[in-house]
């Protein structure tokens, strides 16, 4: 089967066809091994990140006991700063192991083999602003199904920035750097609004009542509250109840203390949200990821949907515990074209992916986080300008 | 296995919610967890603490449940869930032990199925200390609390386990009335809790035992002892008096009903099923288009395949228990169309109707509110 407007690689449709049934394989195998083994690596890892976030907040607690007041040959902001920065690092990196390699897999249903009435992507809720049955629609159905498609993937500039030339020049493109800043700073809340109904209201598409806003955005609102609640109100307040009766024998305020602790979990949310934004903008801003026009997806074999995934993503490279933290989305092209493969799985697929990419002659798209992100920071900063430089425009290695 | 809070504004509960807002979108009992996995109320789970083999295929698992557990009555039998190479299934086990056991634990006793991956792995890799997810007991199979009732126990093989659960019970009440039990098992070291029963019979004036062996030693070859009137009136000429209690496998159980409802007294007869017995299909019963509404899923299904595996094999993964109709946590609306039970071969054709996705399957076109 053709497309309408062929992908750009110099292969014939049935050696297109080929590379698919040879992904099918890969994923085939695969997906029949898995066992014991990935079911113990998901509870573990699941248990280390509750701990991980428990402990991180009782260390932000404890170094309360540093503040300056307090006397002690220990006492004194530096000491306190220090101690606490340890706590927000830990709980920091706790919200990325649960946004990331916990949470997103598991809504891609990486998980729901097992049965397991207790991981399933249909009753999994993460610790983010957006309710768990948003973000699925909009990432697992749009985005997974329509990568790079310009003016059908919303996550192709999200709406507010130009990442290809492709996109047409605006204005408000002139200011995008300053969004890319402030999209990595509020990443969470932004993934919250990322919304096709609330795009469509914005853009003056749809009246809110068409766009179904009022239901959405109570959904959203319900979800966001309990996680303020949780962060600024709930453990800030905890720790300044504890305060009170310790304010009539040290001069600690129970007031310092809430905000201390409420800074506290902000900084733990801002190290994740940059985190988050920058693995993800490495999977499909870098140098030389294409993009796709609607007229190529048309009538597409699964074969050309494989092709346009892998010519569509950019793999980060590093070791285990980078790839983890990244929620193995470091393994974006092997994500892209095995989304409900368990991730614990991408690292032992990756290299045959590579190698299957190399024998039919195609790009993988394989750097350092430093190149990555690097290219997609440059192209951020061209693009705000109209013009632009599309990759070449037969892909090949 | 999730336990359901009843809705109470009791302190206890709003405490509950409070220290919830500190986990969300998780539970504080989430992080319970982390230190003790039997002290959590989100779900609820037993430890393993002993186990110890009856049989040479079949083995006594002692456990000890979290905090919610409820008190089983004898005979009764719970969920538990069973992972096996990574996947969680879920069986249902009759208790064995009896409820006024002094130190909080429970048994269940499990014989390994000969092609049955979850027995098999139960008997044999569960370990002590293992967690398993256990739901809280169920079922209508016990005796009458106060009137008193003189019990006939016909049981076999591992059917064996509420009985026992009951005349342990009793024994531990100092109410044991004047009961017959017959028990077929393989042979005289083939029996579970022989010795145990054996000891009972002894002690126990008013218990009698009736062994009787179903197969010779060192041969695979059946001796033709099995369930016969002749039998039973050798054993217990007042059976008519009695109220049975029997478990054991479908055709023992299907000879006591016919022999129970030749006598007129199949209200006497108490059964405890653990393999559904599934109708006979007519042949010219036809599947139809499967509709799960809420999940949006259509599929096409013969007249054969359980509505919970043509729901799984379509991709979802609905509520389910035990998959032999016992546990009802499959249990669904019907909205349209119609469904055939398949143990009785009945059809369920009323909007509203409860189905059990796991012992029914299509009978022509239907929606399931799944």
């Amino acid at each position: 089967m053709a497309t309408a407007k062929p992908l750009p690689v110099n292969l014939t449709d049935e050696q297109i066809d080929e590379f698919g049934r040879e992904m099918d394989a890969i994923y085939d195998e695969v997906m029949a091994s898995r066992g014991e083994k990935d079911r113990l690596y998901i509870l573990r890892l699941i248990r280390t990140q509750r701990s991980m976030a428990f402990v991180g907040r009782m260390i932000i607690y404890a170094s309360l006991f540093l503040l300056p007041p307090w006397g002690h040959a220990l006492a004194g902001w530096g000491t306190t700063l220090v101690v606490m920065f340890l706590g927000v690092a830990m709980l920091g990196v706790a919200k990325i192991l649960e946004n990331m390699e916990i949470g997103h897999n598991i809504l891609h249903a990486q998980w729901d083999w097992m049965k397991d009435p207790e991981i399933q992507s249909n009753t999994w809720e993460w610790d983010s602003m957006s309710p768990s049955d948003r973000w699925m629609h909009s990432h697992n159905v749009v985005h997974h199904t329509w990568t790079n498609v310009v003016g059908k993937d919303l996550d192709v500039g999200y709406g507010i920035m130009r990442v290809t030339p492709m996109q047409p020049w605006h204005v408000k493109y002139l200011l995008q750097p300053i969004y890319f800043v402030l999209l990595a700073l509020l990443f969470e809340e932004g993934v919250a609004l990322h919304e096709q109904a609330i795009v469509d209201v914005v853009e003056g598409k749809k009246s809110p009542k068409d766009a179904g806003l009022g239901p959405v955005m109570k959904r959203i609102g319900r979800k966001m509250w309990g996680q303020v609640r949780k962060d600024y109100i709930m453990w800030p307040l905890a720790g300044a109840l504890v305060a009170v009766p310790l304010s009539f024998v040290v001069a600690v305020s129970p007031w310092q203390v809430f905000l201390l602790v409420a800074a506290a979990n902000a900084i733990a949310n801002i190290i994740r949200n940059v985190w988050a934004f920058v693995i993800i903008f490495c999977g499909h801003f870098p140098e030389g990821v294409y993009s796709f026009t609607e007229d190529q997806v048309e009538g597409e074999s699964k074969g050309q949907w494989y092709m346009r995934q892998m010519l569509g993503s950019a793999n980060i490279t590093g070791g285990p515990l980078f790839h983890v933290l990244s929620g193995n989305l470091s393994h974006q092209i092997e994500h892209h074209l095995f989304p409900d493969m368990c991730s614990n799985r991408y690292p032992e697929v990756s290299p045959r992916v590579q190698a299957l990419a190399a024998r039919y002659g195609l790009p993988y798209n394989r750097a350092s986080i430093w190149r990555q992100f690097g290219t997609t920071w440059l192209n951020n900063l061209r693009l705000s300008l109209p013009g632009g430089k599309l990759p070449p425009k037969v892909a090949s290695a | 296995m999730q336990t359901q809070q009843p809705p109470s504004r009791s302190f206890r509960n709003q405490l509950i919610r409070i220290t919830d807002w500190f986990a969300f979108p998780l539970r504080a009992s989430h992080y319970v967890e982390l230190v003790n996995p039997l002290w959590t109320t989100h779900k609820m789970q037993a430890q393993v603490v002993k186990v110890w083999d009856e049989t040479k295929d079949a083995r006594t698992i002692t456990l000890k449940p979290g905090t919610n557990w409820r008190l089983h009555r004898a005979g009764q039998h719970i969920r538990i869930g069973i992972p096996v190479e990574g996947r969680h299934y879920t069986r249902t086990y009759t208790i064995s032990s009896a409820p006024e056991r002094s130190d909080g634990l429970f048994t269940i006793t499990v014989k390994a199925i000969d092609d049955g991956r979850v027995s098999r792995h139960i008997v044999r890799n569960i370990k002590v200390g293992d967690f398993l997810p256990v739901g809280l007991p169920q079922g209508d199979f016990y005796l009458p609390d106060a009137s008193p009732i003189q019990p006939l126990f016909i049981t076999a093989g591992s059917g064996i386990t509420p009985a026992m659960s009951m005349l342990r019970s009793l024994i531990a009440q100092h109410r044991m009335p004047s009961t017959e039990h017959i028990h077929f098992a393989p042979h005289e070291f083939d029996v579970i809790f022989g010795k145990e029963l054996r000891a009972m019979d002894a002690e126990q004036k008013y218990y009698h035992l009736h062994e009787v062996h179903t197969r010779k030693f060192g041969e695979d070859q059946h001796t033709d002892s099995h369930f016969s009137l002749e039998m039973l009136e050798q054993f217990c000429p007042d059976w008519r008096e009695r109220d049975c209690y029997a478990c054991g496998p479908a055709s023992l159980l299907s000879a006591l009903e016919s022999t129970w409802e030749e006598a007129g007294i199949s209200r006497r007869l108490h059964i405890e099923r653990f393999m559904a017995e599934f109708a006979e299909v007519p042949a010219d019963a036809t599947g139809g288009k499967v509709t799960f509404a809420r999940s949006g899923v259509e599929v096409d299904a013969d007249s054969q395949m359980n509505l919970l595996r043509v729901a799984e094999e379509a991709g979802m993964n609905p509520p389910h228990g035990c998959r032999m109709g016992i546990c009802h946590t499959c249990n669904t609306t019907l909205k349209s169309g119609c469904v055939r039970d398949l143990r009785s071969g009945e059809i369920l054709n009323e909007a509203g109707a409860i189905v059990q996705t796991c012992v029914c399957a299509a009978a022509g076109d239907c929606e399931l509110d799944l």
